[in-house]
């Protein structure tokens, strides 16, 4: 290709300004879900009031952990799985900050699962956002802790044996404060959904279920992206705050999206904030009477 | 007598590991190391290899779960690059420490920041002190050959630790070569069944990776140096059986026109075949330069080492990694301090160059020749240059 036909496209885009203009062309195969996902979260921070100063997005490593390098707000591409550590550090620092971290399935609940449970846990005030398409695409596709039982996989040729994760239920499940799951053809609500989950105080996890054709399409004869997009949302299921542990991923029967949780519940800061003050009561609040716990006899 | 296939290296690497009957395989995807596991995970799924396959979440948990198979009394096979590497690192120590004689494939590719996929050393050079055998093939015909010798070194009961193979990534493992693949029976008569000295066993239980208390750390310490300095003498026999069994002769240290050499290149891995064209080059030009090439990097082959740069008044030391704030590369600092303690003094230039996956040309092995002759007919020290900065 000349580099004349590698230059910024004709048009404007509508989202120019949130983009790296001079990063374009960006590295995803075309039909790849990421894209959807991006322009999603894109417009949700066009809506919000926050100033642009105020924004940041973290990735990790992956083909969506490329974002943080297109978004033109502050950024930070880090290592892989270690998004939600970086954006933890960021939030504390500059805590009146909205931080999003936008990763894959593999790089946030594989090799980063550890920080996910724990942040969401602790009520980190971030908002999560991962793209799940079900392997690791820029890798080449191998398995991921999403890929559904029975899936193809370069590191599973003979379909996953594995049981994977449900990402939301395990959000829900450590303490997440919201909760949702669309596919990259509920746009409109996907939107909405990333807007809600960037307002919320506490740790907002959205779900994106977005086609690979290239790597995951290809290996289980859906190699066109209009089809697997058609295949997650022809068999999706709309169950808002259905309890996340039966919001499953069946691709035989229901593939349940839609908005599971949405609860208030201290912040880690919030909770930091009241023991710094000295504001907790003495641990355990009921107190404990050691001279009778003492004398009580064994057995 | 084996067969010569045309083959990318990754996919050879993966066949040798078969042809070894390796019964775990647990690694973590990562780029330039993929092809490797991907091909044996085939292998496994298709029952051309009776091993476990097991994809892991981590680089950290690979190398977790080859130590626990290890210990267990598999034969292990695992492969990374980079970060993967980095991952490891603790791991790595533990391994070599329990004398668990895994074998892994590094696609050696450059570190982060800024993150880059490419290839240089910097990944293996920041893990030198992980108490593992380390050897660096030149070609996919050594990262055969080196794989399948690797198993032998490292499960010999006088030896028992791990082997790291590395391989440049994308320079080797993407790269399609005639490779002569041995045949089964050829391995199976070169490298048989694994029998574990140790190894936990329910009928007669041992305790393994348990604390070492101030009376006994430095002895345990001291037993892994020793063991691993040991090493030598049989990698160098296992390397002589080699070229009994499959006619090619590996040696720790390999030169190239050294014989009246007064300058000599040292250079460790694939990018000494660009040397070795450059030093041909020179030659036909009419000037006196040979080739020193690492192939084993630890236990380092000291007198190996000595005796191939008996002649040369200038060694011309290539690094692929830097070690910021010391004014040489990890390789060149390595030399100095050997032959300080030799009494040895060449004139000691050094050069980094492909990092992070920039080519490096014959035309530019021939102007670090030209800047070395200058430095050391001028007498005065010369510190690391790096080749080819835009300025
Ligand atoms: S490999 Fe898959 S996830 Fe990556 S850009 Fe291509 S389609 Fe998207």
């Amino acid at each position: 290709m000349s580099a004349q036909a590698q230059a910024a496209p004709q048009a404007a885009h509508p989202q120019d300004e949130l983009l790296r203009t001079d990063r374009i062309p960006h590295i995803w195969c075309s039909g790849c879900g990421i894209g959807i996902a991006f322009g999603s979260l894109m417009a949700a921070i066009a809506k919000c009031d926050t100033p642009r100063d105020d924004i940041s997005v973290v990735s990790g490593i992956g083909c969506t952990g490329r974002l943080a390098g297109y978004i033109h707000l502050d950024s930070f591409h880090t290592t892989h799985g270690r998004a939600i550590p970086f954006a933890t550090g960021l939030h504390l620092t500059r805590p009146q900050n909205k931080v999003i971290v936008a990763s894959g399935d593999g790089d946030l609940l594989a090799i980063g699962g550890n920080h996910f449970i724990h942040a969401a846990r602790r009520n980190v005030d971030l908002t999560v956002i991962c793209v799940n398409n079900f392997n690791y695409g820029m890798t080449g596709g191998q398995l991921a802790p999403s890929t559904p039982f029975g899936a193809k996989t370069t590191t599973t040729p003979m379909g996953s044996p594995d049981e994977p994760f449900n990402f939301c239920a395990l959000a829900a499940a450590c303490g997440a404060t919201y909760v949702a799951r669309w596919t990259a053809l509920h746009i409109r609500r996907l939107t909405t959904a990333i807007s809600e989950a960037m307002n919320k105080k506490g740790f907002s996890f959205v779900e994106v279920i977005a086609p690979c054709p290239t790597a995951f399409g290809r290996r289980n004869k859906i190699r066109r992206s209009l089809d697997l997009l058609r295949f997650y949302y022809e068999r999706s299921v709309v169950k808002n705050h259905l309890a996340p542990g039966e919001a499953t991923i069946d691709f035989d029967n229901k593939l349940v999206v839609g908005k599971f949780v949405d609860i208030e519940r201290p912040t880690y800061l919030d909770q930091y904030d009241m023991v710094n003050r000295g504001e907790l009561e003495a641990w355990p609040a009921t107190g404990v009477d050691a001279s009778a716990a003492g004398q009580r006899k064994a057995g | 007598m084996g067969r010569r296939v045309g083959l990318e290296v990754s996919l050879a690497c993966a066949e040798v590991v078969g042809l070894c009957n390796a019964d775990v395989v647990a690694a973590y995807p990562i780029t330039p190391q993929t092809h490797i596991v991907e091909h044996l995970s085939e292998m496994v799924a298709d029952g051309h290899l009776d091993a476990e396959f097991v994809p892991v979440e981590s680089e950290h948990s690979a190398m977790s779960c080859c130590v626990g198979s290890s210990a267990a009394g598999a034969r292990t096979f695992t492969s990374t690059s980079s970060q993967g590497l980095a991952l490891m690192h603790e791991i790595l120590f533990i391994a070599a420490s329990l004398r668990l004689p895994i074998v892994m494939a590094v696609a050696n590719r450059s570190l982060s920041g800024p993150i880059s996929i490419w290839n240089d050393h910097s990944d293996i050079m920041a893990e030198r002190d992980i108490g593992w055998i380390q050897t660096f093939a030149e070609n996919g015909q050594e990262v055969v050959d080196l794989t399948i010798h690797a198993f032998k070194v490292a499960e010999d009961s006088r030896v028992c630790l791990p082997v790291a193979v590395n391989l440049d990534g994308f320079i080797l493992t993407h790269v399609i070569e005639p490779i002569e693949l041995p045949d089964k029976e050829e391995v199976d008569a070169y490298l048989p069944a694994f029998e574990p000295s140790q190894s936990l066993d329910t009928a007669n239980p041992i305790s393994m990776g348990i604390v070492g208390m101030p009376e006994i750390y430095t002895e345990a310490k001291k037993a892994n140096a020793v063991a691993l300095e040991d090493s030598y003498e049989v990698i160098k026999e296992h390397w002589a059986g080699m070229a009994e069994k499959f006619g090619r002769t590996y040696k720790p240290i390999e030169t190239y026109r050294t014989d009246d050499a007064d300058t000599v290149f040292v250079t460790m891995g694939s990018l000494g075949e660009t040397t070795m064209s450059a030093v041909d080059q020179m030659r036909e030009d009419g000037i006196n330069v040979g080739q020193v090439r690492i192939r084993l990097w630890r236990p380092f082959p000291v007198e190996d080492f000595m005796e191939a740069i008996a002649g040369a008044k200038t060694l011309i030391v290539i690094d692929r990694a830097l070690s910021p704030g010391l004014p040489a590369g990890p390789v060149a600092t390595e030399l100095r301090g050997l032959l300080y303690a030799k009494g040895a003094s060449p004139y000691v230039a050094n050069f980094v160059c492909g990092l992070g996956g920039r080519d490096v040309t014959r035309a530019q092995f021939i102007e670090m020749y030209q800047t070395a002759q200058k430095a050391a007919a001028s007498g005065e020290e010369m510190t690391c240059q790096m080749v080819g900065v835009k300025e």
